[in-house]
C-alpha cells in the first residue's frame, strides 16, 4: 500500500445524539487475484480487506472486504455522536500493510 | 522449413518455471480463504436454516452501470439501531462475479443509522442480493438488478 494519506471527512462539528455521516477514500489498487499478466502468471490478490472505525477506543462500524469492491475504496457510513472524542480509522491489506488515521471530533 | 528445437536448458528454466506457478496456485486458496463461487452457498453460511424476511432493504444501485469497474452503491436497512433491535451485519452479494461475496459491514447501535456506500465491480448483468443480519436472530433480505455494459473484473 502506497504511503498515500487517506481522505477523511467528518462534520467540523456536531451536537451529542447527533448522527453523523463520515466519508473516507483510500489509494489501493484492490488487485482482485482473478488478472493474468501478458505471460499467463496470475497477479497476487492484494486487497484492503478490513476497515475499523473506533471512537474513543469502541470499534463501531467494520467493513470486512472481498475483491468486489473497487480500487481506491470509498466508503461512508454513519454514527450517532455519544460525546467529545477522537475517530482512528485503520485499513489493512492482504500485504498486511496498515494504514492507521486519528481524526478528533468537535462536539458542542 | 525450419524446426525449433527446444534445448535442454530451454527445457529446464521453461519445467522450473512451470514448477514455481505451481507451488504458488497451490499457495492461492489459503490467500483467498476459499472464496464462495454460489450464491445459494454463500447464502447459507450466513442464514444457516434461517428464512430471510423480504423487506426494509433499500439498495440505491444505477440500474444500469457503464463501467462495471466501479459501480457506486448505497445500502440501507429500517432499523431504530437502539440497544434493543439493531442490524448487526449487513453482506452485499454479487452472484453473477467471480467470488460473489462483496463485503460485510458490522454496525453498532452507536452507528446510529444501519446505511453505507460505497463502490464495487460487476462483471456483467445481474441481481446484487443483500443481506441484514439483525440482533433478534431474524433476517432481512432486499434485490436490485444491474443492467452492466462493460464488465469490471478484469481475467
Amino acid at each position: 500500500m502506497s504511503a498515500a494519506k487517506p481522505r477523511i471527512r467528518v462534520p467540523e462539528k456536531a451536537k451529542v445524539g447527533e448522527v453523523i455521516e463520515i466519508k473516507t477514500l483510500v489509494q489501493h489498487v484492490m488487485e482482485t487475484g482473478n488478472r493474468k499478466t501478458a505471460d499467463g502468471k496470475v497477479v497476487p490478490r492484494n486487497i484492503i480487506n478490513t476497515f475499523t472505525a473506533k471512537y474513543n477506543g469502541v470499534e463501531f462500524f467494520r467493513a470486512d472486504v472481498l475483491p468486489g469492491i473497487s480500487a481506491n475504496p470509498y466508503l461512508a457510513f454513519f454514527m450517532k455522536v455519544p460525546g467529545p472524542g477522537e475517530f482512528e480509522f485503520t485499513w489493512v491489506d492482504d500485504a498486511g500493510v496498515k494504514i492507521d488515521q486519528k481524526v478528533p471530533l468537535a462536539v458542542g | 522449413m525450419e524446426v525449433e528445437v527446444i534445448g535442454r536448458r530451454t527445457f529446464l528454466i521453461g519445467a522450473g518455471a512451470s514448477l514455481a506457478v505451481a507451488a504458488f496456485l497451490a499457495d492461492l486458496p489459503a490467500l483467498a480463504q476459499e472464496p464462495v463461487r454460489s450464491i445459494d452457498e454463500a447464502l447459507k453460511k450466513v442464514l444457516g436454516d434461517a428464512t430471510p424476511t423480504e423487506s426494509g432493504i433499500t439498495l440505491e444501485i444505477p440500474e444500469i452501470a457503464e463501467n462495471g469497474n466501479t459501480v457506486p452503491f448505497t445500502l440501507s436497512v429500517d432499523s431504530p439501531m437502539t440497544d434493543a433491535s439493531y442490524v448487526k451485519v449487513l453482506h452485499v452479494f454479487a452472484p453473477g462475479n467471480p467470488q460473489v461475496g462483496v463485503a460485510s459491514y458490522t454496525f453498532t447501535p452507536t452507528s446510529g443509522k444501519a446505511a453505507v456506500s460505497s463502490r464495487m465491480r460487476l462483471a456483467r448483468t445481474q441481481d446484487i442480493i443483500a443481506v441484514a443480519a439483525l440482533s433478534d436472530g431474524k433476517f432481512l433480505i432486499g434485490k436490485r438488478n444491474v443492467k452492466v455494459t462493460i464488465g469490471g473484473c478484469g481475467g
